[in-house]
């Protein structure tokens, strides 16, 4: 049985999102993990009916699973603080902050940590000036070899790493399906990392960094969720000052914009050993492929007890406004 | 310091197993399911069109009163009871055979993956139609075999290529296998070829000493009512039929039928009994009441009015919505296969589709090479008509917004 003051927890997953199937996968193994700790658990897929689904339920925790918009840009979390339900996860604030790529990379670099060059281009801005001088200058801007990703979305989707200037176009037609507005990144080489970053109470912490390595390509939405396509060492095998400055770096990142109980930054790590911070999410994958699971059981924790301690925790936490709402955050 | 792929067995797969990966499509399609979305992706039959309270009694003395064999392990080559009622839907399709050739599958997209397990080494040559079922395609690949398309035009497939892919592939030392067709109500072309091109096919296959698969899960689903003469029936010593019950009947129960020459059903009764012992006898049993009592060619006759409303609701909405597209229209079936207007992408537009709460099938789904970006699979089969002209309404805006994207990339 649960420990703690909490019996039944709600874990929204699902919803309408094209990361829908992926929120299903982390949903589900979050509810059998907190099952497996002796709650009560309910997995609701979120729909037009979770307001009335979550008054009748009266859960003493819920815990959103979502992926995509609605359940990472603010919205679901503002509704659960409008239904005053204690909850895992990010304050609606942070979720804003940190689902705008551009944002949270501005944040990131205004914490002196290195963000890779990039530029962020809506989709009407194409509409409006065309893309015969745009296209070159994003080329010339960025480099020839860059990431193209949807500006908001995660899990995978819309992302191309290219080459030369000649793929630009399909890879921004790419993104540009997924969202209104494309980020266009040099492309850092190195190791690529995740950090998750837990608060149970005692302030924001580290976990230790997980490497990733695709075994062949790039860590598409393939690699991603293709159970034995990706081969993940954790903690990450980086030199111990190296470490530290990641795991510091992603604290930083996760009280700056105030994300509550629950982090996962990704970053590469280059060959000199500088953390290169590519974004961070506050509704980290929980799927059997998922960093955010490996990194809470490097130390033998099981799953069960980690997300038991996220949930009670979640109980004595209060939505926390994040360190924005005071005057000028950043300087 | 730990090192995993998370699946301890990563190395213990077979070959044929390195395509089996998570799909970004698959995953898109999880948001199909949900009632917000109008989704023209399935080919799903609405069952609650059945007489559902028959069917019901049905089942329940299925268990009642044949329990000693509805329960029970049956014969692999399927219960002789159904393997009759066969011979007489068989014969609705101009198919004329007899109880002993037929071969009782689950659905028949079991008899294709017993078909190529027998007939199939990794490497071997199966011609196909373009674009093809996405179903087949996959049994294909998972046997590792090449997969060739041949052209196609407004009916069917151009018998003239036959020959010389066939010849051209044996010159490079291949084994040409099968040629796999669905003659009536193409999926996903909608095409059902003409009978003339059906004689010149048989012909060169013959010529050619290829083996034909024809499948038939659409032929009674003609909005005339009057299926195209099967294949099996110019040659049945060439020809293995394959029939369903899960677009006329009910997917649920998986049951299909081969209909195949003497030497070929014997290899896939044995192929049957090591993949799965025997087919469901209870779902055998029944289908065969169902056939036995109750008039179930008038459902299919309601079938095909259903759908025939249905696809002209899909034929008007594309006019009005998106009269720039490219379609045939079919005659039958439940898919219309459309070409988007300019250069748009089908594959790369479903996401923008999904979020605006439509799905469909992109044509690359029905190619093995790459091909069919510029084509989208529409189903009209199970939405009702108000929900079709809104799915092509939201199809068309989606298709507009890319436009105007792709176009900024050309000014």
């Amino acid at each position: 049985m649960s420990a703690g003051c909490v019996r039944s927890v709600v874990v929204l997953a699902g919803g309408l999102s094209i990361e829908r199937e992926v929120s299903l996968r982390s949903g589900t193994r979050v509810a059998h993990a907190l099952a497996d700790a002796g709650y009560d658990v309910d997995v609701l897929d979120v729909g037009a009916d979770v307001m009335t689904d979550l008054r009748s339920r009266v859960p003493d925790a819920v815990w959103p699973v979502l992926h995509g918009a609605a359940g990472e840009d603010g919205s679901l979390a503002e509704l659960l603080r409008m239904l005053d339900l204690v909850t895992v996860g990010t304050a609606p604030d942070g979720c804003r902050l940190s689902w705008d790529k551009s944002v949270a990379a501005a944040i990131a670099a205004t914490l002196g940590i290195a963000v890779p060059t990039a530029v962020t281009i809506p989709v009407a801005m194409l509409r409006d000036i065309g893309t015969r001088h745009l296209v070159p200058a994003i080329a010339g801007a960025v480099g020839p070899a860059v990431v193209v990703k949807p500006n908001r979305g995660g899990s995978g989707f819309g992302i191309s790493a290219i080459a030369g200037a000649d793929d630009l176009p399909e890879a921004m037609m790419l993104a540009f399906g997924h969202d209104s507005v494309c980020r266009v990144e040099r492309l850092v080489t190195g190791v690529e990392v995740a950090v998750t970053v837990i608060d149970t109470g005692h302030g924001p912490g580290a976990l230790p960094a997980v490497e990733i390595a695709p075994c062949g390509g790039d860590y598409d939405f393939r690699a991603r969720y293709t159970v034995g396509a990706t081969e993940f060492n954790s903690p990450a095998r980086l030199e111990a000052a190296v470490a530290d400055r990641l795991a510091g770096h992603a604290v930083d990142v996760h009280r700056a914009m105030g994300l509550g109980s629950l982090s996962r930054s990704d970053w590469i790590v280059d060959d000199g050993g500088v953390p290169w911070f590519l974004e961070v999410n506050t509704s980290p994958g929980m799927t059997d492929t998922s960093t955010t699971p490996l990194a809470m059981t490097a130390d033998g924790t099981t799953l069960a007890q980690a997300c038991s301690e996220l949930v009670e925790a979640a109980t004595a936490l209060p939505w926390r406004a994040p360190a924005l709402a005071d005057g000028s955050p950043l300087g | 310091m730990t090192a995993t792929r998370i699946d301890p067995w990563h190395n213990a797969y077979a070959r044929r197993a390195a395509g089996m990966t998570a799909s970004e499509i698959r995953a898109l399609f999880a948001v199909a399911s949900r009632p917000e979305v109008v989704s023209l992706a399935g080919g799903m039959p609405p069952v609650d069109g059945l007489p559902l309270e028959l069917v019901s009694d049905i089942a329940r003395r299925a268990v009642a009163e044949h329990a000693v064999t509805a329960l029970q392990y049956g014969a692999a080559q399927g219960e002789a009871s159904l393997r009759d009622a066969v011979v007489e839907v068989a014969a609705a399709s101009g198919v004329r055979t007899h109880a002993g050739e037929v071969v009782i599958t689950t659905g028949s997209q079991q008899a294709l993956d017993l078909l190529a397990r027998i007939l199939l080494d990794p490497g071997d040559v199966v011609l196909v139609e373009s674009p093809s079922y996405v179903g087949a395609l996959g049994v294909f690949r998972s046997y590792e075999a090449d997969i060739r398309h041949l052209p196609c035009d407004a009916e069917g497939l151009l018998p003239e290529s036959i020959e010389g892919v066939v010849a051209r592939e044996r010159g490079l030392g291949r084994a040409v296998k099968l040629l796999y067709l669905v003659p009536n109500h193409h999926n996903p072309s909608g095409v059902t070829t003409s009978s003339a091109r059906r004689v010149q096919i048989m012909l060169a296959a013959s010529r050619c000493g290829v083996l034909v698969v024809e499948d038939d899960p659409y032929s009674l689903l003609g909005f005339d009512g009057e299926p195209g003469p099967p294949l099996h029936a110019l040659d049945p010593t060439g020809v293995v039929y394959l029939g369903s019950f899960s677009k006329t009947f009910a997917p649920g129960l998986r049951t299909g039928f081969a209909v195949a020459p003497p030497a070929i059903r014997d290899k896939l009764v044995l192929a049957a009994e090591s993949a799965m012992l025997c087919p469901s006898a209870l779902s055998q049993q029944v289908i065969a009441m169902y056939l036995r009592e109750y008039p179930w060619r008038n459902h299919v006759k309601g079938l095909r009015e259903l759908y025939r409303e249905r696809c002209e609701a899909m034929l008007a909405a594309l006019a009005h919505y998106l009269p720039d597209a490219h379609w045939q229209a079919p005659r039958g079936g439940f898919f219309v296969w459309v070409e988007l207007p300019g250069d748009t992408d089908a594959r790369a537009l479903l996401p923008r589709a999904v979020a605006a709460r439509v799905a469909y099938v992109p044509g690359t789904a029905f190619f093995a090479d790459g091909q069919g970006h510029s084509h989208a699979r529409l189903s009209f089969c199970f939405p009702p008509p108000v929900d079709i002209t809104e799915g092509v309404r939201r199809l068309a805006s989606v298709v507009r917004e890319e436009e105007a994207v792709r176009g900024a990339f050309r000014s």
